[in-house]
């Protein structure tokens, strides 16, 4: 039932090609202005890079939330999975799971083209993927519990980026933090491990989040 | 002959906003019951099936399935087929992709979507886009869910909605072969039913003010 879930989701991603075309255009475009807005050389920018990326990944990321499960919420797919017998925690997961696939490994497959472009090293570059690797799975799961809570209301954006946001930061701070330090030609696998730890804790909790939040969404 | 009750609807009331929609409502379902709520727009239908089918709660009372309380409850969810208001079906799948897709959820039998869509009468659109559908085909599609899975309680809210005259005599002998099996049905409608055995069976619950 899972896969099923997650083929359905997979095929209408290749239908609606807007919902994962957008927010990675949105990374590559964001990346590519702070080289000519900076108006730096490269060593700057090697500087700024670990930073510049990962911001940039997680607003695309942040964009991309917000269809999560609106159109579900729209059109009674939702109703019809909280009485199907397959439990909504499992529907949920499946979901982000695709959610990712569609962003957040596509971020991470594009960034060592755009953190090269930003001047970063052969040992960042494989840092940064492995960063985004772990982190960009923490941010769908979390941001799915945001998109799950705001589903019902008309204008939820803002709200959205509003309670998901504090709980980004820690990620982000890992995240650039531990391409920093391999950029310094320091060891970043303490980093890594706190993302691995802030992965499997999301990985655990947040699917019975979500299935609670849509739950309290259809009242 | 009386049957044992099923479904037990016990002094229910609903709440939507600052108004009573309806209180001591209570209401006891046996086998081949077919129930029809009829009443004045916004005077709760919608609202009392939400709660039936546990999608929403109830301000007060509760409904039992075999005396157990339906919120949560997974022997309630396998028995009951929700056809609402919104069709649940995705505009960019086609109606068998999304025939086969709840039967699978629902843990019904996917070799089961040709015919129900024959009966239907979706022969023709099998793989048109449910988003490239008209009103009426999406309905059919919706109703062709009840033959996916063997369900004793059907909930259905305005199955009737954008029919034509031969979709609407379908859904109804959908219904009727539905109580002929001893199946539970309650259904919301404005319209009187036109099949005469089932218009004969059926029990009128107003819910006017």
């Amino acid at each position: 039932m899972f896969t099923a879930v997650l083929k359905r989701e997979l095929r209408l991603a290749c239908r609606r090609r807007s919902e994962w075309i957008n927010p990675l255009a949105f990374f590559v475009i964001v990346v590519s202005l702070f080289p000519l807005g900076l108006a730096a050389g490269p060593n700057t920018l090697s500087l700024v890079a670990p930073g510049v990326v990962w911001v940039a990944a997680l607003l695309a990321t942040l964009l991309s939330l917000e269809h999560m499960f609106r159109s579900d919420y729209e059109d009674g797919a939702l109703e019809q999975f909280a009485l199907g017998t397959y439990p909504l925690y499992g529907v949920a997961l499946a979901k982000v799971l695709a959610h990712w696939m569609i962003t957040g490994l596509l971020l991470c497959l594009l960034s060592p083209l755009l953190g090269g472009a930003l001047f970063l090293d052969a040992v960042s570059l494989k840092v940064l993927f492995l960063t985004l690797l772990l982190g960009t799975p923490t941010l769908s799961l979390v941001g799915a519990i945001g998109a799950a809570l705001t589903v019902g209301l008309r204008r939820g954006g803002i709200l959205l980026s509003l309670l998901i946001l504090p709980l980004y930061v820690p990620v982000l701070i890992f995240g650039a933090g531990a391409v920093d330090l391999a950029a310094h030609g320091l060891n970043a696998s303490g980093q890594l491990y706190l993302l691995a730890a802030l992965l499997v804790l999301a990985l655990t909790l947040a699917p019975f989040a979500i299935a609670g939040a849509l739950k309290v969404a259809l009242e | 002959m009386p049957t044992a009750t099923e479904l037990e609807i016990r002094n229910l009331a609903c709440v939507r906003g600052d108004r009573l929609l309806f209180r001591d409502l209570s209401l006891s379902l046996g086998s081949g019951a077919l129930v029809q709520v009829t009443g004045p727009n916004g005077c709760g239908k919608t609202s009392l099936l939400r709660i039936v089918c546990g999608l929403a709660l109830a301000e007060e009372g509760s409904v039992l399935w075999h005396s157990e309380s339906t919120r949560h409850s997974e022997p309630f969810k396998q028995q009951c087929a929700w056809v609402g208001h919104r069709d649940g079906l995705k505009a960019d799948l086609s109606a068998r992709e999304n025939l086969e897709f709840h039967a699978r959820l629902t843990g019904g039998d996917p070799g089961a979507v040709d015919d129900a869509m024959e009966r239907l009468g979706l022969a023709s659109c099998r793989d048109l886009l449910a988003g490239h559908m008209s009103a009426g085909q999406r309905r059919r599609t919706a109703l062709a869910r009840l033959l996916l899975g063997e369900r004793r309680l059907w909930i259905l809210d305005e199955p009737f909605t954008a029919l034509d005259e031969h979709g609407r005599r379908s859904a109804e002998a959908l219904m009727h072969e539905h109580h002929a099996a001893g199946g539970l049905t309650l259904f919301t409608s404005h319209q009187p039913l036109r099949h005469e055995a089932l218009g004969a069976a059926c029990r009128e619950l107003s819910l006017a003010p």
